[in-house]
């Protein structure tokens, strides 16, 4: 008989609970997950009351302001604060996204903030991204050009527009981290997020492994697993589209 | 300090910092055959080259008749004559065959319609020495900066650079005056690493968190500076802090340059077009310190817009919104999503906010790292490139899109005379113990602070201090306050809280870190501006109005111990590297 349990250390605990010490009218409950790899314990939901009349719009802000002003133990990546370099992705009342992009108006009721789903945890918020940043490097992010002259490569314009919408990805992995395949075949499925990025390389007009590209990623595993579920589209911060660049390779591959 | 888990590595070249400087130069040590290690506190694309936006300058004359020469009058000039011009020479020169590079390792640069690169107008860069404005800043849309170190990575990755991620650096190892490699904290498993190399380049980047708002990261603290300070090295011109024209009021995000280069106009509560005052030729084009100081008179003279006066309006609501989408669509997302403005049909509205420090490790124009003993020497086993360094081409104030263009050249300036100095597999020296103790006790004392002061008020108040007493205008008084002011967060270490302990993406320990790496260019920062008795570029004197070449064509440099600054100066260099052009002597700076 198989037996189905949940992994150790899995189940999630209540937590603590930090009252508001500002006497503030207009208070917020913020329940933030906490896992410490250093301790034996499982992860726990923290609750913390944050005074929204002194807090900025984002959900970074308000992090920031538990961080700074109730809790300094709290981990999360974070950087830019205007959604350019992809730290802060999150899961936030159970969609993910940029914290830092995020209003927390735009969130109804208790803010329930939870690391990016299906990934191993490190600490806290803090998701472990290698397995993404390996199959990324594998579409080989390079152009390939055999020209060697002191001049740029020509592209005209219309083929530069066929970049948009691709190079802007800034692999926050809020995409391949709410895709159903991706959770459950992540080693092997390229997910949402590498396979934009391929395509970005396929479609180049500079790039001339176009065939070995499409060959490389014409796989089952790799690539089919999309089964156009959209999540991926749904997350993107950034407005892209990745279950349409996944189209365009398999319409690609169809028809070469 | 035998409690902590030390690792060992040999490297060839060392580079801290993988942002857009420190990846060329390790694509380039790489394609030299030197054992290279990359090391960051993030993933290489979250660094903060990606926040760049309106592009990167190079004399390809795409769009129109250039020079390199006309190039280097501008930076001089924009400058205010304080840069090196044999390092400002190096700089333009190299800039049309360093994004040509880029362009070959895959940057989508936005085209022109024969298929060149595009380029746009930015602020300070003409046409013949100072004349009409021309079209030198190469661009991918708004996004160059994110587009550049995307690609970069990617040739990191072609290459086999090794990258050790979200290490944490603590300290240089010095020997007898030579830099012998770094010693560094795996935030994913708590673990000490402890790099042996020949060759150490810091690209870490600015320091702008030290300023309460800025356009800079959360995690532009300037780690390598304080690196450099604490291993008894001066920093170089730290008074030099590019506040940038245009920063959304409120929240301190960029908003680039190019929006002016594409048309966009500043305005004031009166609906005039200000700049026409203080710039008549160049207008909203003028360098960033001259637009950032109009703008500061215009708000201190009661012509600032909004309930408090204290803000200005920027206009591209004139523009085609066809353009607006092929060449500023980052700009309209970040007006909408951090001020709520349809930048199609309302202005935006934009203040003054720190952005750049053109001050920071001194070098030569091969990167290599510059002391003084005597007269100017260089630092054996050290580099400093990108925002880190102080080359210095940027002098007294940087020229929009001269910083992109700054990390590629000179980082690979650094990766090519590493490969002179360091033969690969070359034996490397044993390493004094002390040097590894002083700097795990420093870790250990600051995890283990049992006191009432936690970080986030401490860098608060140095932060708070920082915007008052050392902004865009200075006086002797504000000056004089904010460098005994300053200091005070600096002794309240004396008793910090760290609240974990642990030592597994213990960021709490991180952040102390980072302010103990802050506070320190803090002080460096207002004494430098306070001994500095004259206006130039950034550093705008109200009792000092005007330039004062007989006494300070020098480089300001710092030294820093606890608390306690030494400053000296070294002279400007008068001289260009070659015959292929003329240095550029002193005039009054106009726009």
């Amino acid at each position: 008989m198989v037996q189905l349990n949940l992994p150790a250390n899995s189940k999630v605990e209540k937590g603590q609970y930090y009252k508001d010490k500002t006497g503030s009218k207009n208070i917020r409950k913020v329940n933030v997950y906490r896992w410490d790899p250093s301790t034996n314990e499982n992860p726990r939901l923290d609750t913390y009351e944050v005074d929204m009349d002194n807090c900025s719009s984002k959900v970074l802000d308000v992090l920031n302001k538990i961080k700074n002003e109730i809790d300094p133990s709290i981990a999360y990546r974070r950087s830019c604060a205007h959604g350019v370099c992809g730290s802060c992705a999150m899961n936030m009342n159970g969609k993910n996204g940029l914290a830092c992009t995020k209003s927390h108006s735009e969130l109804n009721g208790d803010i329930d903030i939870y690391p990016l789903p299906h990934l191993k945890v490190l600490k806290d918020l803090i998701g472990d991204l290698s397995t993404l940043y390996k199959q990324y490097e594998s579409v080989e992010p390079w152009l390939k050009t055999s020209k060697v002259n002191d001049k740029e490569n020509f592209q005209s314009k219309d083929d530069r527009a066929k970049l948009d919408g691709l190079y802007e990805c800034i692999m926050c992995a809020c995409c391949s981290t709410s895709c159903p395949s991706y959770w459950w075949n992540g080693e092997k499925y390229l997910g949402p997020a590498v396979l934009l990025q391929a395509y970005r390389w396929i479609i180049d007009s500079r790039d001339e492994d176009r065939k070995e590209r499409l060959k490389k990623v014409a796989d089952e595993l790799k690539l089919y697993r999309c089964h156009t579920i959209l999540n991926c589209t749904n997350a993107c911060p950034k407005g892209l589209n990745p279950a349409k660049a996944i189209a365009e390779i398999k319409k690609m591959l169809a028809t070469a | 300090m035998s409690a902590y888990k030390i690792i060992d590595h040999e490297y060839d070249v060392v580079v801290l910092g993988a942002g857009g400087s420190g990846l060329r130069a390790a694509v380039g040590l790489s394609e030299a055959g030197l054992k290279t290690a990359c090391v960051s506190k993030v993933f290489p694309t979250r660094s903060h080259t990606s926040a760049a936006q309106g592009g990167i300058s190079a004399a390809l004359g795409n769009m129109g008749e250039d020079d390199w020469r006309w190039h280097m009058y501008d930076t001089v000039k924009g400058a205010d004559w304080l840069g090196d011009q044999d390092s400002i020479e190096y700089l333009c020169k190299e800039a049309p065959a360093a994004v040509l590079e880029l362009e070959k390792y895959g940057v989508p640069f936005s085209r022109t319609d024969d298929g060149k690169i595009y380029q746009r107008p930015f602020g300070g860069m003409t046409k013949n020495y100072g004349n009409e404005t021309v079209q030198r800043t190469c661009a991918a849309a708004d996004r160059t900066g994110h587009a550049i170190l995307h690609t970069l990575y990617g040739q990191a990755l072609k290459h086999n650079t090794e990258f050790f991620i979200e290490y944490f650096a603590l300290d240089l190892i010095m020997k007898d005056g030579a830099c012998k490699g770094i010693i560094a904290w795996n935030l994913n498993d708590g673990t000490i690493h402890r790099f042996k190399s020949h060759t150490t380049i810091i690209a870490t980047g600015g320091y702008g968190k030290v300023y309460y708002s800025a356009t800079s990261a959360h995690t532009c603290t300037g780690d390598g500076n304080a690196m450099a300070l604490r291993a008894g090295l001066p920093l170089q011109d730290m008074e030099f802090v590019q506040f940038h024209p245009t920063g959304i009021y409120g929240h301190g995000t960029l908003i680039s340059e190019g929006v002016r280069g594409e048309g966009g106009y500043l305005v004031n509560s009166k609906g005039e077009r200000f700049m026409e005052r203080y710039a008549p030729k160049a207008k909203d084009l003028a360098s960033r310190d001259v637009v950032s100081r109009s703008i500061a008179v215009e708000i201190n003279e009661g012509r600032g817009i909004g309930k408090e006066q204290d803000h200005v309006h920027l206009h591209i609501d004139h523009l085609d919104p066809k353009v607006i989408d092929e060449r500023l669509p980052g700009i309209s997302e970040a007006s909408k999503l951090f001020a709520n403005v349809d930048v199609t049909k309302e202005p935006i509205p934009v203040v003054p906010t720190v952005h750049y420090n053109m001050g920071g490790i001194p070098t030569n124009y091969k990167a290599e790292v510059l002391t003084l003993n005597g007269s100017e020497k260089t630092v054996p086993g050290l580099m400093a490139i990108g925002e880190a360094a102080c080359v210095s081409v940027h002098g007294a104030n940087r020229l929009g899109s001269n910083s992109l263009i700054d990390l590629v050249v000179f980082g690979r300036a650094a990766a090519k005379r590493a490969a002179e100095l360091v033969k690969p597999g070359m034996k490397h020296e044993e390493i004094d113990k002390n040097e590894t103790d002083r700097c795990l006790d420093r870790f250990d004392k600051l995890r283990n602070s049992e006191g009432s002061n936690p970080t986030s008020e401490l860098r608060l108040s140095m932060q708070k201090t920082m915007q008052s007493k050392c902004a865009v205008f200075r006086t002797e008084k504000t000056l004089k306050e904010g460098v005994d002011e300053i200091r005070r967060p600096y002794d309240g270490m004396d008793s910090l809280s760290v609240k974990d302990k642990s030592l597994i993406f213990n960021t709490d320990l991180v952040e102390t870190l980072e302010f103990d790496n802050l506070i320190r260019q803090a002080i460096t920062t207002m004494d430098s501006a306070y001994h500095r008795k004259e206006s130039r570029g950034a550093h705008a004197r109200e009792d000092f109005p005007k330039r004062d070449d007989e006494n300070y064509m020098q480089h300001t440099l710092s030294w820093c111990n606890g608390s306690k600054t030494k400053i000296n100066y070294r002279p400007v260099h008068r001289s260009t590297l070659t015959n292929d052009v003329q240095y550029f002597p002193p005039q009054e700076r106009v726009y």
